[in-house]
């Protein structure tokens, strides 16, 4: 492709450059590039040509930086070296392979669900159904939207990710082909819950898919995006994910984001977000699968009065290793944010929670609120929890707090006055403590799944149930 | 002090009991002994180590008993973990009720109730059943059924906690009551439905032991035998006449006595 071929050559030498006094012994940067250059015909083909700089910047983006190593602050304790060194093939579109009943169990259920499922990355239109959406709001997979040049995308993708940030987000940009594109226009409020649910099969070789998902909400609209991932088969694939969400004045919206990746799955994603003025989003991280799982989540407070609630709720065993790294940064006067991340760490299970908050110059009257909470069950967990803040106002209201502990032992104790064993008591808080992290979980369907999970990793779950 | 009816059914002897924390000596030689039907209570002073004895009859494991011994019903209570002294029938109303969100009440008290049958051998009882009990009972102390949806204690009052307290004493029935500072944080009205809530279930086969600050709980709920602890040690035992006293003429003239016996004895 001749157009592909300029650049080209410009993104071998930044390649140089980049590897240049690399220590890194295994690393696939430069399969990436020649993948791209191989893909270049695929990634351009039914892509509109505004779209092959913004690809090839982010590519040289990456090859300049490579893969960060432990020695960047960002990543000072999540080592990517497995994913670096790991050769993926990019995912090929089978999503035909898979059937509604395979997926049923991850299903909100009820006729109310807008779904768009996407297998190994791909778009499988047999598994979704938009019609459920009220007219003038679009559902449409990334991969179509570029077909037919959508407007909306060319005028937001990649205009909230920054490509030189971070490298996950250059090689998604670079490569991505397929995710959800949600527009919504104003005035309009979305009742129906958006789920988009990312399924993953077992395949050969391991695969990398490079979801992409632009959601845009107009002033005074609504809306509930679920963003679930999940696996259908055990086995090594990287889901490498970006999700933009471009929000605009007086408005609601909820981010539901759900990792239930395989056991041996890495998934390093970005949810970069902008908000308005007035404007009130709620989200929430729940991670339950997956080897090594990387978060960033950036909300940015750009409107006066702009409102972030962020709760996550990570529950891990084994050698699972989960990092969230939230960076709210306060724009405008008035916003306020608040985090709540909750961890149950058991094994030599491996957690990291990084709350940076920024208050820009002239941000008076921020109020932001974080909090961390861990429980250790075994010795071996590890969990890493740091706040960063950089204050530029004067007039700012900022708390943070972090616990890492076993459970209350009052608690304990209450229980056991009560007859109830120490085991029994035990799992009954560690379940109560996942299941004030599952409340901000606004779909109660979801939830309730959601549940279901953290009990079937409880000894005696089954004996659990009806805790409410 | 010693009636021939307090001598037929023990249900509890405690004797000589020293408790430490942290090296730090707080009872030092305690002797009581509760008979079933009787209802004792305990006085003193603030830090004189009512919470403790409240808490060591439970089980506490924070606290260290470094001499003497408690039989419960003929068996050495010492030797039994918490849970097995709840379902022997030993039941603590705390002086400060733990919150814990995230699970409700009724789950908490039907997990507690069942644990307890099981261990007699009764059947469990399933949620419709459970909850007949639990409104009968909360209907009895006069609590809002709708706390029983709320996760325990969480975001609750002083007093709703209090009277939480005294409905799980309701619903499990223990054959030994242990309240800690039940009056506490309770209005007057709140206090005489803890009290009557009590009363009802006062019976011969069934003690209390009522522990208190000041004496307005024994109004209502009134007592067989009154002991003062004073730094860690029963000074003085009478009956309900004695609270009384304690009420009109505060605690320093008892610690003073209490020294000056001391001082006698060294
Ligand atoms: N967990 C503890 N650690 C250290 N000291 C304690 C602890 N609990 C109680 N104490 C001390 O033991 C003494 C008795 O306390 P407590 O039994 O709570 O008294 P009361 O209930 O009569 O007010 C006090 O001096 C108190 O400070
Ligand atoms: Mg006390």
């Amino acid at each position: 492709m001749d157009r592909a071929r300029g650049p080209k050559k410009a993104t071998r030498n930044l390649l140089a450059i980049g590897r240049y006094g690399m220590t890194t012994t295994t690393d696939t940067t430069d399969v990436y590039a020649e993948q791209f250059f191989k893909w270049a015909r695929i990634l351009g083909r039914d892509c509109p040509a505004w779209l092959h700089p913004v690809r090839q910047a982010a590519l040289a983006q990456f090859a300049e930086r490579g893969f960060p190593t432990m020695r960047d602050e960002d990543w000072r304790h999540t080592n990517v070296a497995p994913v670096a060194s790991t050769e993926f093939v990019p995912a090929q579109a089978h999503a035909a392979k898979v059937t509604p009943e395979q997926i049923q169990q991850f299903r909100l259920r009820g006729d109310d669900e807008a779904v768009m499922v996407f297998v190994n990355g791909y778009f499988a239109g047999h598994l979704s159904d938009v019609t459920t959406l009220p007219e003038g709001v679009r559902g449409m997979n990334l991969a179509e939207a570029l077909a037919v040049d959508l407007p909306v995308v060319k005028e937001h993708f990649a205009r909230l990710v920054k490509s030189q940030d971070n490298a996950f987000v250059a090689l998604n940009t670079a490569f991505a082909q397929d995710g959800a594109v949600i527009d919504i226009p104003p005035d309009v409020v979305v009742e129906t819950p958006i789920h988009l649910l990312f399924v993953a099969t077992a395949e050969e070789q391991p695969v990398v898919a490079h979801p992409r998902n632009l959601i845009v909400a107009g002033d005074n609209s609504s809306f509930r995006v679920i963003e679930h991932y999940v696996a259908l088969d055990q086995g090594v694939y990287f889901n490498n994910a970006v999700t933009e969400l471009f929000t605009g004045d007086n408005l609601a919206g909820d981010h539901c984001k759900v990792i239930r990746e395989s056991d041996q799955a890495y998934h390093i994603a970005t949810l970069q977000m902008r908000q308005g003025r007035s404007n009130r989003i709620t989200s929430q991280t729940i991670c339950l699968g997956g080897a090594l799982v990387r978060n960033d989540i950036n909300p940015v407070l750009d409107g006066e009065g702009a409102e972030s609630s962020l709760d996550g709720l990570y529950m891990l065993d084994g050698a699972q290793h989960t990092d969230n790294h939230l960076c709210v940064e306060h724009r405008s006067p008035h916003t306020s944010s608040r985090e709540c991340f909750r961890g149950i760490l058991d094994g030599k299970s491996r957690g990291v929670f990084c709350g940076r908050i920024i208050v820009r110059p002239g941000a008076q009257k921020t109020d932001a609120k974080q909090s961390n909470m861990n429980i250790l069950l075994s010795g071996q967990a590890q969990i890493d929890t740091k706040p960063q803040l950089e204050i530029l106002a004067d007039d700012v209201k900022c708390t943070h707090g972090a616990t890492i502990g076993q459970i209350d032992p009052d608690a304990i104790f209450y229980f056991r006055s009560r007859g109830i064993a120490e085991d029994a008591a035990r799992n009954l808080l560690v379940y109560a403590f996942a299941r004030e992290g599952l409340s901000s979980v606004q779909d109660e369907r979801l939830r309730a799944q959601l549940e279901e999970v953290v009990l079937s990793r409880l000894p005696d779950g089954e004996l659990l149930r009806g805790v409410v | 002090m010693i009636s021939a009816k307090q001598q037929e059914s023990p249900i509890l002897e405690v004797k000589d009991l020293h408790v430490a924390i942290e090296g730090h000596e707080i009872l030092k030689g305690i002797d009581l002994q509760v008979n079933a039907g009787e209802v004792h209570s305990i006085m003193g002073p603030n830090g004189s180590g009512k919470s403790t004895l409240a808490q060591v009859l439970a089980g506490r494991d924070v606290y260290e008993v470094t001499r003497g011994e408690i039989i419960y019903k003929g068996k050495n209570l010492l030797d039994m973990a918490p849970e097995e002294r709840a379902c022997e029938g030993v039941f603590l109303a705390f002086q400060y009720p733990v919150g814990i969100p995230g699970v409700s009440t009724s789950y908490f008290l039907k997990t507690a109730l069942n644990a307890m049958r099981k261990h007699r051998g009764e059947k469990e009882l399933d949620a419709v059943d459970f909850l007949k009990i639990a409104k009968e009972k909360a209907k009895l102390v006069k609590m809002d059924e709708r706390l029983l949806n709320r996760a325990i204690n969480d975001g609750f009052s002083g007093g709703e906690k209090k009277r939480n307290e005294v409905f799980q004493l309701a619903v499990l029935e223990p054959a030994l009551a242990i309240l800690d500072e039940t009056d506490s944080g309770l209005d007057i009205d709140a206090l005489k439905i803890a009290a009557s809530g009590v009363n009802c279930m006062r019976s011969s086969d069934r003690a209390f032991i009522v522990v208190t600050h000041y004496q307005r709980l024994l109004n209502y709920i009134v007592p067989d035998f009154v002991h003062v602890l004073v730094d860690g040690l029963i000074v003085k035992s009478g009956d309900k006449f004695l609270a009384l006293e304690l009420e009109e003429k505060g605690y320093s003239w008892i610690e003073q006595e209490a020294q000056r016996k001391q001082l006698a004895t060294c």
